[in-house]
């Protein structure tokens, strides 16, 4: 049982490991800059102009992210009508600092992979901006809410734009930081400041792998640029490249909610559901994913972290999914789906250049499709005065048709029912992860039955079965300025299976992460697909044998396996965290605590109050009588003369 | 001439100062057993001045004998505000400058 850490499961790419070199190319590509100046603009005015933004705040907020999008598009197409070799566009912007021969420069890098991203973040983004309008329609701090939205989207931007690791930090914290403070939204809920504060605390944990990983380039390369590094990443010690790679794998750990701190991300749900949609399923959680596959150049030299990678992502898709098997919340049944889903893209990053044009696949797809099941959950919780136990629902497909409908799309999308966009790319990660190793293929296959179960139980239990909800609960359609957005995102869910025609993807990503080697699977592709096919149908069918034919009541029974509970309490990762890393931690500092009350203010204060009791009795010497002043005189002046005595003698 | 009946003299006028000064309640008591004991080392003074043959003693005793004049004015002028305010020469009496 082995094999997965002992066999060299990952060989380096026969083609070399592509240097990124960019050049300024001048006309519209001048304009990248803006891409990222508009939403943060939007966010400045809307957070520094206070109530006066209040009445066309939110239409602020969608048009610069509008606007972006469209920008965008423009910057794509261009970049498309471009020779293969030239598609990786430099923009210079100022130096950021210097210090002694180390140069960071504020440097913008337009390539194949960015600008997947870019239309990814402004397209989604500016959707579930759309959406947010009707959504928050109720909500005294609408403005607020846009402004840390189009805050979010510029540091979005801003990390997948910046050619230095340093300025990737920077839209990093910038990410974490809007992520924090949309979590916290409702900070009149003591449950979602608890978990913004969690969420930002996890995170730092990764970031502290991002900071040393950074610092341990440099030392390394002597330059935190993308250029600089792949120009010389090949004729660095191993050692030092793996090191760079497990930090930043910690760093991916966090921010993509992986395995062992995906703690946060179901905490996170306490945000409002666009903001689940946009950040913690669409963007941002998949940040380190692009870490990953943006750093090609220095995992493709460290087969060690790739294995570390490849276990993470197993890990957590595995964990992501029996975790969604057991919520009754929907937002949290799709938390854990998102996890999982995380995981095999974490997983396909890390099968190197066979995998990082699939993980992107993957990351496109799911960017649409969970946003419209976020979305398409937002929308029913909309109806349902803002329940979010799915045993409440049921039945829920006559009164809700659009967002049935386009819920449903996603739902196929997500199982990877055959022609979705799902089933694209999840059946290549399967493929490519069997490829080179049998246990990771076989989990990520048993991960794809899982999905389909728990996917299936969630459809089930929301629009099937009998109506359980309450009678004064009136459930209804979503407004227009809802639907669009979701019948947008399931028209994306269900074409983005598109991105693959004529390995379309593949030699587009190709200049940024390498070609892939020529494929080994030892069947034919075919009946790999066919496996999914078939072991999806077995997950949706035991799901509807177990939940579709059953009763179901409107209260979780709590006489439920052992499995089913450990699953509720997410596996136990907080328990583990609270019990190995907090506990331990609060005895650390309590007992520092102790020893600076009792060891270090004891030792100052005895000293003080010896001295005060010392002094205290000598004070009664002073008696005022007279005759004992001159007996001590007299006394002292015998004792000089005795001394004298003694001395002369 | 010997030098030693003053020196033993001295040490006795000394000695019968410093113990009236020690035993005595009474201010103006213990004020002429500071004289005694002034006058006790002004005898000691002169006596090793002649046993050496120079000035310096005699020249010490006069400036005891300055700053015994002036102390009794001051001592004395102190004893009687004390007495005025408090209707008694008693030193353990004025014990109010204590801890």
């Amino acid at each position: 049982m082995t094999p997965l850490l002992s066999a060299p499961l990952v060989r380096l790419a026969e083609e070399a490991v592509p240097v990124v070199h960019p050049t300024n190319a001048g006309g519209v590509f001048d304009l990248l800059w803006v891409v990222i100046a508009l939403p943060a603009l939007g966010a400045v005015v809307l957070l520094l102009g206070g109530r006066r933004t209040d009445r066309w705040g939110h239409l602020l907020g969608c048009a610069t992210v509008g606007v972006s999008f469209l920008l965008s598009m423009v910057l794509f197409f261009s970049l498309v009508l471009r020779d293969e070799a030239d598609r990786s566009i430099g923009q210079h912007l100022w130096t950021w600092f210097t210090a002694g021969n180390y140069t960071v420069q504020l440097d913008l890098l337009l390539d194949p992979l960015s600008a997947l991203f870019l239309l990814l973040i402004t397209g989604v983004g500016g959707l579930i901006h759309v959406y947010s309008v009707g959504y928050m329609a109720h909500d005294d701090r609408r403005r607020r809410f846009f402004g840390y939205l189009n805050l979010f989207v510029a540091a979005m931007l801003t990390l997948v734009l910046a050619s230095d690791y340093v300025g990737v930090f920077l839209g990093w914290e910038g990410v974490g930081l809007a992520s924090y403070l949309l979590i916290g939204f409702w900070q009149q809920k003591t449950s979602a400041a608890v978990a913004a504060k969690k969420a930002f605390v996890v995170n730092r944990v990764g970031d502290i792998g991002m900071a040393l990983g950074v610092g341990l380039m440099f030392a390394t390369f002597g330059t935190t640029s993308f250029a600089g590094i792949s120009a010389v990443s090949g004729e660095a010690s191993e050692a030092a490249v793996t090191g760079i790679g497990f930090l930043l794998l910690l760093a991916a750990c966090g921010k993509s909610a992986q395995f062992p701190l995906q703690s946060w991300l179901l905490d996170a749900m306490e945000g409002p559901t666009p903001v689940s949609a946009l950040i913690h399923a669409a963007t941002m959680v998949t940040a380190g994913v692009y870490l990953i596959t943006r750093s090609n150049f220095l995992f493709d030299y460290a087969p060690n972290a790739q294995t570390g990678v490849v276990v993470v992502g197993v890990i957590t898709l595995l964990m992501g999914a029996v975790i969604g098997c057991a919520k009754d919340d929907i937002k949290k049944a799709l938390a854990g789906s998102t996890m999982s889903q995380i995981g095999y893209m974490i997983l396909a990053a890390g099968l190197g250049p066979a995998g990082y044009a699939f993980a992107i696949l993957h990351l496109l797809a799911h960017g649409a499709f969970k946003a419209n099941l976020f979305l398409g959950a937002g929308s029913v919780m909309h109806g349902m005065d803002d329940d979010v136990n799915m045993r409440h629902y049921g039945a829920l497909q006559k009164a809700m048709p659009v967002t049935f409908l386009t819920f449903a799309m996603g739902y196929l999308a997500i199982i990877g029912f055959p022609g979705f966009s799902g089933f694209w790319s999840k059946d290549k990660i399967i493929e490519a992860a069997f490829a080179q190793n049998g246990l990771a293929g076989t989990c990520a296959l048993v991960g794809a039955a899982i999905t389909g179960f728990y996917m299936t139980r969630l459809m089930l239990l929301t629009f099937f079965t009998d109506k359980r909800w309450e009678k004064d609960v009136h459930p209804h359609e979503s407004p227009k300025v809802m639907t669009v957005p979701l019948i947008v995102l399931a028209a994306l869910s269900v074409l983005g299976g598109l991105l693959l025609l004529d390995d379309w993807i593949v030699d587009w990503l190709a200049p940024v992460v390498g070609e892939p080697g020529p494929e080994n699977l030892p069947v034919p592709a075919i009946f790999v697909s066919l496996l999914v096919v078939v072991v999806v149908a077995i997950g949706v069918a035991a799901a509807w044998f177990l939940v579709g034919k059953r009763e179901v009541p409107r209260e979780a029974p709590t006489t439920v396996s052992v499995f089913t509970r450990a699953a509720r309490a997410d596996l136990y990762g907080d328990a583990f965290n609270e019990e190995f890393l907090m506990r331990p931690g609060d005895r650390f500092v309590n007992g520092l605590v102790g020893f600076d009350e009792y060891g270090v203010d004891g030792a100052a204060e005895g000293t003080a109050a010896g001295f005060a009791g010392i002094a205290g009795s000598l004070r009664r010497l002073q008696n005022g009588y007279v005759r004992s002043y001159a007996l001590s005189l007299l006394g002292g002046a015998a004792l000089v003369v005795l001394a004298l005595l003694v001395v002369n003698i | 001439m010997s030098a030693t009946p003053f020196i033993i003299l001295s040490t006795l006028l000394f000695s019968i100062g410093a113990v009236g000064v020690l035993v005595r309640r009474n201010a103006i008591v213990v004020f002429m057993c500071v004289e005694l004991m002034l006058n006790a080392s002004n005898l000691a003074l002169i006596t090793f001045a002649r046993v050496n043959g120079n000035l310096d003693g005699q020249i010490a005793a006069f400036f005891v004998m300055v700053l015994a004049a002036a102390e009794v004015v001051v001592g004395l002028a102190i004893i009687m505000t004390i007495f005025r305010t408090r209707r008694s020469a008693s030193v353990d009496d004025a014990s109010l400058l204590k801890y």
